[in-house]
């Protein structure tokens, strides 16, 4: 049994809190992390960065799949083979580098790793089941960054073949058949992913669209796409539970009809909910904002000198909003001024095409009392998109019509994920349409779309 | 690379000068043939001067609110070529001549541009410049933007809400010069040289310590130079009385009623002004325009009436020609004319001079007493107090009645007081007894 007395406390190590152990220490900060799982948290071990290896594994034998069979620019190759085990395998190598790599920069800003799982015993005050005993660890500045975790379906819930994200990323083999309840972007870019990979694939979501929290102009060419992959979709359909066999997923369709679809392993895909049980958060009694802790544009709870960043605080649940409020709270504890007042929080869809979304789209902007002007360009009229075969989606910009600044930027399309850096750096700098117009894009990029879509909003775009 | 100088062009009607109002160019800036260069004012109108060529701009000829004889040097270009001589450039530069009807704040324009023409409808605003920031070399004009509305998040880069943050500046105090009112690295330099907070008053609040340069130009220059030159000459005196208008107010109530749908709403004015006219009867004095210069008074037949009037520029005093000749109604829908005419800079000139006696109102804010200027070289104004009621003694009992103040300034090297209290006893007179207005 051990006493620690820190400045920082820091209870969870996910992108909210590693980054926030790290840049404490950086600034000098005696700083103590308590993880309980493996460093990285849901993103790096179960979430963002796994999920991507297995959608460019999938999307690399996809495309080897179709040159076996058609060669439209006089590639041909043999019909690949997949050995899933060996794309696991690579999957967990990446994993592994970048948890070696979080741990490598917490022992170079001299972070005390404690490994168990904290309870609060007071505010500041956390103790700390370890495999070697029970450490009680007192601190200045409390920071919860515990993340979320996959929301269960009352029925049927998780076990058996009925898996979460998590279990998804770690199958043994491609399920010859997956069903996948909610069309959200983790049941969507899975379901891609294993659609691609061979499995046979349904999409149940309950209400009447995928993407339901994006637009429909943005998600139309996810919705193709996955016509094209022979995905089935049902839409405004209910799971119920499992059939009494076992091995099929019941579900309640638009008419009321109950039907069975089989499935040899089922996805539940329908969200996350932040994690505050299990450590004695109650004892602390914090604001709450419904599931969420209520913090303020400071990241303070209720409580003085406890902090919360990243999915345990609210939407959007992103890894980056998590890091830049953990960023912000450590310089905050070390005595800067800060405040988390940034204009814009990118979300990307790793979907088939991508689809980002930065700021304001038309309608929000119009219900949030702007006039607004809005130039979209298509890809088919861009070049780049024509040699890479990405001829789907467009960049779309929303500026206010008075003085033409920038509200929101959104694409769908191939690879368009890259171009979010652009667009938040847009959005964060004020940057009004002509500032995007009149910068020169390389040429051929699939960015001159971004330009040809102020231009277009300006009423002059110049290719389209 | 050749000089071409851009003469200030004849603007036509005989007029000799103008004053520069606003520039759209600074030195240093490369100008498109036909971009508007500068804006200059008249007595009659606002003539936007379009650039001849395309060019550089080496010189400004003026300063903001400098008056500028025709001819004179207005801007020198830097053109390619060998340049030309300054005649021709002045000719090319034809600005057509105001409309017929002079608008005092138009802006005609020789051809339709892109650029917007705002009207200067708010020189002051125009004008208003924090410190020299707009005064920066090789700074293209960069008025400071309208300030945020009420609510609206400030604009910034990263980098400058830090340095705001870390200063311990809070952005929404700070007004931004750059593109939909973004805030600059110049934004926040210029309010910690201007607006540094003091120490901390532990209340949140702190000294504002910013001086804003208001250039007096254009129309609130005339303004101030009227008011000035009234009081520096004339021997004012103010008289005020009293009037029980509660029989005024039935009439008026009982007009209302049976003719507003058809002929208007009457407000109180006409029937002032109804009461002034039938007045100047036995007072002609009153009706007149004292050139001080040549000793003569002109007395008028006519009643021209001024009716001083809030403006978006400043005050303005449209005229009701020939009261003595209208009807109440008449005279309503003449001053609601004159007055919409006014606000929105459409008035034509002979609408805003040749007044002979100027009526003021504030209406609700009318305050129970004023001292008004005299509308130089009128020699006598009327202001019009606030209505509220009151208990007046009639006899042997309080009873409630609408009293409303008359404050009038006369001019005294040629209006006695005697002479002045009886014009407004008169007044008052046909006010309390409003059918005595009428016979």
């Amino acid at each position: 049994m051990g006493d620690i007395t820190t400045k920082v406390l820091i209870l969870g190590g996910g992108p909210g809190g590693y980054v926030t152990a790290i840049r404490a220490g950086q600034l000098g900060l005696d700083t103590v992390l308590v993880e309980d799982q493996a460093l990285g948290g849901t993103c790096l071990n179960v979430g963002c960065v796994p999920s991507k290896a297995l959608i460019h594994a999938a999307e690399t034998y996809h495309q080897a799949t179709a040159l076996s069979t058609a060669s439209p620019f006089g590639v041909a190759v043999a019909p690949p083979s997949l050995d899933f085990a060996r794309t696991i395998d690579w999957k967990d190598g990446i994993v592994g580098r970048l948890k070696a790599g979080v741990a490598g920069l917490l022992k170079r800003g001299n972070v005390k790793i404690v490994k168990g799982l904290g309870t609060f015993l007071d505010g500041k005050t956390v103790r700390v089941d370890t495999d070697t005993g029970t450490d009680t660890i007192r601190a200045e500045c409390v920071v919860i960054a515990t993340g979320s975790e996959p929301l269960a379906l009352r029925s049927p819930p998780f076990g058996g073949r009925v898996i979460s994200s998590t279990g998804a990323l770690s199958l043994p083999e491609v399920p010859r058949r997956l069903t996948v309840v909610g069309a959200g972007y983790i049941g969507l870019e899975l379901g891609i992913a294993f659609a691609k990979l061979g499995a046979s694939v349904t999409i149940v979501e309950a209400t009447d669209r995928i993407l339901p929290l994006y637009d429909a102009e943005l998600t139309r060419p996810v919705a193709q796409r996955l016509a094209e992959l022979g995905i089935e979709l049902r839409l405004e359909t209910n799971a119920e539970g499992l059939s009494a066999n076992g091995d099929s997923l019941v579900v309640t369709g638009r008419d009321g009809a109950r039907t069975e679809i089989a499935a040899d392993r089922i996805l539940v895909a329908i969200g996350r909910r932040p994690r505050t049980a299990g450590f004695s958060l109650e004892r602390l009694d914090l604001s709450m904002n419904g599931n969420f802790i209520r913090i303020d544009e400071r990241c303070a709870t209720s409580m003085r000198n406890v902090w919360a960043v990243g999915d345990v605080t609210g939407e959007p649940m992103l890894a980056h909003r998590a890091m830049a409020q953990g960023e912000m709270v450590a310089e905050i504890i070390a005595g800067h001024r800060r405040s988390f007042d940034k204009r814009a929080i990118p979300a990307v869809c790793f979907t088939d095409p991508e689809i980002v979304s930065v700021g304001l789209a038309p309608d929000e902007a119009r219900a949030a009392g702007f006039d607004v002007k809005v130039g979209k360009f298509p890809f088919q009229a861009n070049g780049r998109a024509m040699t890479l075969q990405a001829e789907q989606g467009f960049v779309r910009v929303t500026a206010r019509s008075d003085n033409h600044l920038v509200l929101g930027i959104h694409a769908a399309g191939v690879g368009v994920s890259e171009m979010s850096t652009a667009f938040g750096l847009a959005l964060e700098m004020g940057a009004t349409l002509e500032d995007i117009a009149h910068t020169i894009h390389a040429h051929p990029t699939l960015g001159e779309a971004f330009q040809e879509s102020a231009l277009k909003a300006l009423g002059h775009a110049l290719h389209g | 690379m050749g000089i071409q100088i851009v003469k200030l062009p004849d603007i036509g009607e005989g007029v000799a000068e103008a004053e520069v109002v606003e520039w759209h160019v600074a030195v240093g800036d490369m100008v498109a043939e036909d971009q508007m260069l500068a804006a200059v004012m008249t007595e009659k109108a606002t003539v936007e001067i379009p650039a001849p060529c395309a060019g550089r701009v080496v010189a400004l000829g003026a300063e903001v609110g400098a008056l500028m004889a025709v001819g004179g040097e207005l801007v020198r270009l830097e053109i390619a070529g060998a340049g030309g001589p300054a005649e021709p450039a002045a000719a090319s530069t034809a600005v057509k001549p105001p409309s017929p009807a002079p608008l005092p704040v138009a802006s005609p324009t020789a051809k339709p541009t892109a650029r917007a023409h705002q009207p200067i409808s708010s020189p002051a605003a125009h004008d208003v410049k924090t410190s020299d920031i707009a005064n920066l070399p090789g700074r293209n004009r960069a008025p400071l933007g309208p300030p945020r509305p009420v609510g609206e998040k400030p604009l910034a880069s990263p980098a400058v809400r830090q340095r705001a943050l870390d200063a311990g500046i809070d952005l929404r105090q700070v007004r931004g010069s750059g593109p939909a009112g973004r805030i600059l690295h110049d934004d926040i330099d210029r309010f910690i040289r201007d607006g540094a907070p003091g120490p901390a008053t532990g209340n949140g609040k702190r000294p504002n310590t910013v001086v804003e340069d208001v250039k007096v130009v254009g129309m609130r220059r005339r303004i101030a130079q009227n008011m000035a030159e009234s009081k520096r000459r004339i021997a004012h005196f103010s008289y005020v009385e009293e009037m029980d208008v509660t029989d005024l107010e039935d009439l008026r109530a009982s007009l209302n009623a049976q003719h507003a749908q058809h002929r208007g709403k009457l407000t109180l004015l006409p029937f002032i002004i109804q009461a002034l006219v039938k007045a100047i009867g036995d007072f002609p004095q009153m009706n007149a325009r004292y050139d001080d210069e040549a000793e003569i008074i002109q007395r008028f037949g006519g009643v021209h009436v001024g009716i001083a009037t809030q403006t978006p520029v400043g005050l303005m005093v449209p005229v009701v020609r020939h009261a003595e000749a209208r009807d109440l109604w008449d005279v309503a829908a003449e001053v609601v004319r004159l007055a919409e005419a006014a606000r929105k800079g459409l008035a034509a000139r002979e609408e805003l001079a040749g007044s002979t006696i100027t009526v003021t109102s504030l209406g609700a804010l009318g305050g129970i007493a004023s001292t008004p200027v005299i509308n130089r070289p009128e020699v006598a104004i009327i202001g019009i107090n606030k209505q509220v009621i009151r208990p007046v003694w009639q006899g042997n009992q309080f009873v409630p009645r609408k009293m409303m103040n008359l404050s009038s300034s006369f001019d005294h090297r040629v209006i006695d007081g005697y002479d002045a209290a009886s014009y407004i006893q008169r007044i008052k007179g046909f006010l309390e007894e409003p059918a005595t207005m009428f016979i």
